[in-house]
């Protein structure tokens, strides 16, 4: 046994009295701050002040405890014993057989009821699976595959104004929404006023969507779902400002850039007699990013 | 009075019997343990701060009209959650200092997890009998992650409202069950109204109960197993070395808590973090220029960006791009996490119990492999700030992502080699990474020069000192002893004099 003189009985400090010393002060310090945080507090003041005296406070308080164990202490070290977790095979065996033994004997001996419980706590175990699958929400069905836009409707601005030829300036975008989901998630679409004017043709069989210079796309990106909100008008390419995936508009918002690897949907638009911007018809694709059952090969 | 309450409670709960071996519970003295303990009291600050936060938060997706004292907002259509948020920031009093207290502790929280993970693997703690612990600290991290993203998303801000717009997309890219999944989390198609609400509720008190949970677990199974500790003099595998739990642990740790308390108060106070009254409520077809999640996000993110835009086509079914990016990557990274102790076990051949820890240095394959794939996810990390880097460097979008293409596979071998190289270095040289021991050099009055070695910094373990078997000791008497007057005056020069036979 090691008597009281050994220098692992010594406190860890060179010197104990300036240890002392400062764990007093660091006490002190809190005191101080803790009382100005009170006092910040009841007077209502900034976040900064707020902080600051419950940061010096907290650090103070924290930097005396550890001071106090870390320098005023025996210094040591001291060891305890350590048991092995390998347990003996034999120490194993006796207790997995009485484990065994003993469910033997009481379920062998009830096997009836044995087989009744199994098959209540199976139902019981299937059934408490349906709350999640009939009313965490719908199933998705063909939602994914559509969305608000239709035959005629009209594209219809934040503010609800119906959005004409002349509302658009050359080389300009708006986020438009077909009138009765104005503001939707799904059905935002950027429409574009390109330099030119006339009929606009992205890809063949598409000659009539782009009426007036006028394109519309879905702008919702395919990647992760982010609004392609960026548009450069000297290149005429949008780009998607979360993973940087830009599109041009011109050849149907093909992807040129970055991880997106599907064009934006493309709507079909026309002027209708009073000079408004209409929707020939819905998307004719899924819009936005991919899902297993989306299929097609676009 | 205390005594007699103690008495009464000890005499229904036996708390006595087995209590001093609970007090002499042997810690050891290196830095690396505390990286875990700042993880366990950064949790509590989370708790802490998050209770407070729960009383004024209202978790609604429901419009209102802000009214509130903040003038660019006020007359805005926001949601609830946003508008009590803000109602957070600028009205209770208290409120932006926990918000932002809140949100550091989280970032510290997942930090100190990843690192003292990090500590575990390179000191190959994770190896039997630890493996299990291994698995419950893996899990720890990935509930961590997804409740700071959840946290992160709750005030419906314009750029968190963006991240979950993302998170549905990333649902959505898993085969057979994505779209499911996406409907059933949601409540419908995105945006649908109940996410918040079921946000919240799984941040504020699913997520937390487990972790609690298995924190208990982890801390369990640390006290079951007793810690593992580096090859020092006395150290074995079948012993601890270290300071004893009561007092000199507790004083120690008890200050840690207050000390990160500190902190993130001193970061909630001076280093704004998520103002989301800058970034505006949630509307989905807005979004802003540099949108970067949490750090922990990043790797994320970056792979998203860094992903070439490939999916795979089959009959009436895809797979979309997301899918590889953001659900296969972070599915194998953490199957690999979760087997590597199996994995390891396997190649070496080594099943057998280890208490002694490694040095990093003595095992070159596990720390070159172990650098190299932390540099994989780094790099990927850098890759969320594609767009901040072009803007920063003047350079082209393009220039940069194929950049970091060929980085994300340059970088990890290059790591791979240079750490073994170091290692294998680190391995020839002799002493190394040991604290260096100045020596003092002192001028006696007759012209002559006397050097005698420094003193260690104190408070670390003496490695010329042998350890006392804690059990043997009378602790009272040893503390009597060590708060005495120092017979002779300290000498102010610094040199501590380690008595010659310890030498």
């Amino acid at each position: 046994m090691i008597g009281l003189d050994a220098p692992q009985f010594e406190v860890a400090a060179r010197n104990p009295r300036r240890a002392e010393k400062a764990v007093l002060l660091s006490f002190f310090i809190s005191l101080l701050a803790f009382a100005a945080f009170g006092g910040a507090f009841w007077v209502n003041a900034s976040n900064m002040w707020l902080g600051a005296t419950l940061g010096v406070g907290m650090s103070a308080f924290g930097y005396g405890f550890v001071a106090w164990g870390k320098y005023l202490m025996p210094r040591g070290p001291f060891e305890e014993p350590r048991a092995l977790m390998t347990v003996e095979q034999e120490e194993r065996d006796l207790i997995v057989a009485d484990f065994a033994s003993r469910g033997r004997v009481a379920i062998k001996r009830r096997s009836m009821l044995a087989l009744m419980m199994g098959a209540a706590g199976a139902v019981f175990g299937v059934v408490a699976i349906f709350p999640l699958l009939r009313s965490l929400g719908p199933v998705p069905k063909n939602a994914l595959n559509t969305t608000k836009w239709r035959k005629g409707s009209y594209l219809t601005t934040v503010d609800n104004e119906h959005v004409s030829v002349n509302d658009v300036e050359v080389g300009g975008i708006l986020t438009v929404f077909p009138q009765d989901d104005v503001g939707g998630a799904l059905s935002q679409t950027v429409l574009i006023r390109l330099q030119q004017s006339g009929d606009i043709v992205t890809e063949p069989g598409r000659e009539t969507w782009g009426p007036n210079g006028f394109l519309a796309f879905s702008k919702v990106c395919t990647h992760a779902g982010c609004p392609v909100g960026l548009y450069e008008e000297l290149t005429q390419q949008l780009l998607c400002p979360c993973h940087q995936s830009m599109f041009d508009v011109r050849a149907g918002a093909q992807p040129i850039f970055g991880p997106a690897p599907r064009p934006l949907a493309q709507l079909p638009l026309y002027v209708d007699s009073s000079g408004y911007l209409r929707a020939q018809k819905g998307f004719d694709e899924p819009i936005g990013p991919g899902f297993w059952y989306r299929g097609g090969t676009t | 009075m205390i005594d007699q309450l103690y008495e009464w409670i000890d005499n229904r709960l036996a708390i006595s019997r087995g209590g001093r071996h609970l007090l002499n519970k042997i810690f050891p003295d290196h830095w690396s343990f505390m990286i875990g303990e700042i993880a366990l009291y950064s949790f509590i600050v989370l708790l802490a701060t998050g209770i407070f936060l729960t009383f004024y938060f209202v978790p609604s997706s429901h419009d209102v009209i802000y009214s509130g004292s903040y003038a660019p907002l006020k007359g805005q259509s926001v949601s609830e959650a946003y508008n009590s948020t803000i109602n957070i920031t600028f009205a209770v009093r208290g409120g932006l200092l926990m918000r932002q207290m809140h949100h550091w502790a989280a970032n510290i929280f997942v930090g100190s997890i990843v690192v003292h993970m990090l500590r575990v693997f390179f000191t190959g703690a994770f190896r039997r009998p630890r493996e299990i612990n291994w698995m419950v600290g893996a899990t720890l991290l990935i509930l961590a992650i997804f409740n700071g993203f959840l946290g992160y998303s709750l005030p419906d801000d314009l750029v968190s409202g963006t991240g979950i717009r993302i998170a549905f997309s990333i649902l959505e890219s898993v085969p057979f069950v994505g779209t499911y999944l996406a409907f059933f989390l949601f409540g419908g198609n995105y945006p649908g109204t109940s996410l918040i609400v079921r946000f919240y509720i799984i941040h504020v008190l699913i997520i937390p109960l487990i972790i609690l949970a298995l924190l208990g677990a982890h801390l369990g199974m640390l006290v079951r197993h007793k810690h593992t500790q580096f090859r020092a003099r006395g150290a074995r595998e079948d012993n601890v070395v270290g300071t004893p739990m009561w007092p000199g642990f507790v004083a120690k740790t008890t200050g840690f808590l207050f000390l990160i308390t500190g902190i993130t108060a001193l970061l909630g106070a001076f280093v704004q973090i998520n103002p989301i009254w800058i970034y505006g409520p949630y509307i989905p077809y807005k979004v802003s220029y540099a949108v970067q999640p949490d750090w922990y996000m990043g790797w994320l993110d970056g792979a998203l960006r860094v992903m070439p835009s490939w999916e795979i086509h089959l009959p009436g079914h895809m797979v979309p791009n997301a899918f590889f990016p953001s659900v296969l990557l972070p599915g194998v990274t953490f199957t690999l996490i979760y087997l590597w102790p199996f994995i390891e076990a396997m190649f070496t051949g080594d099943r057998a119990e280890h208490h002694l820890l490694d040095r990093p240095r003595d095992r070159p394959l596990r720390t070159a492999l172990g650098c190299a794939v932390f540099s994989f996810y780094f790099v990927l990390f850098g890759a969320s700030a594609t767009d901040v880097l072009a803007n920063y460097l003047s350079v082209t979008l393009n220039l940069v992502l194929v950049s970091f293409r060929v980085l994300c596979i340059a970088v990890p071998i290059i790591v791979f080699f240079v750490a073994y190289k170091i290692c294998l270095e680190l391995q020839g040289t002799p002493g190394a990474g040991q604290r260096k021991v100045h020596n003092v050099v002192t001028r006696s009055e007759g012209g002559g020069y006397e050097a005698a070695p420094a003193a260690q910094y104190p408070g670390y373990a003496h490695p010329e000192l042998e350890p006392v078997p804690v059990d043997d000791v009378d602790f009272v008497s040893a503390l009597v002893e060590a708060t005495k007057e120092p017979e002779a005056p300290v000498e102010s020069s610094g040199v501590y004099r380690i008595p010659r036979e310890y030498r």
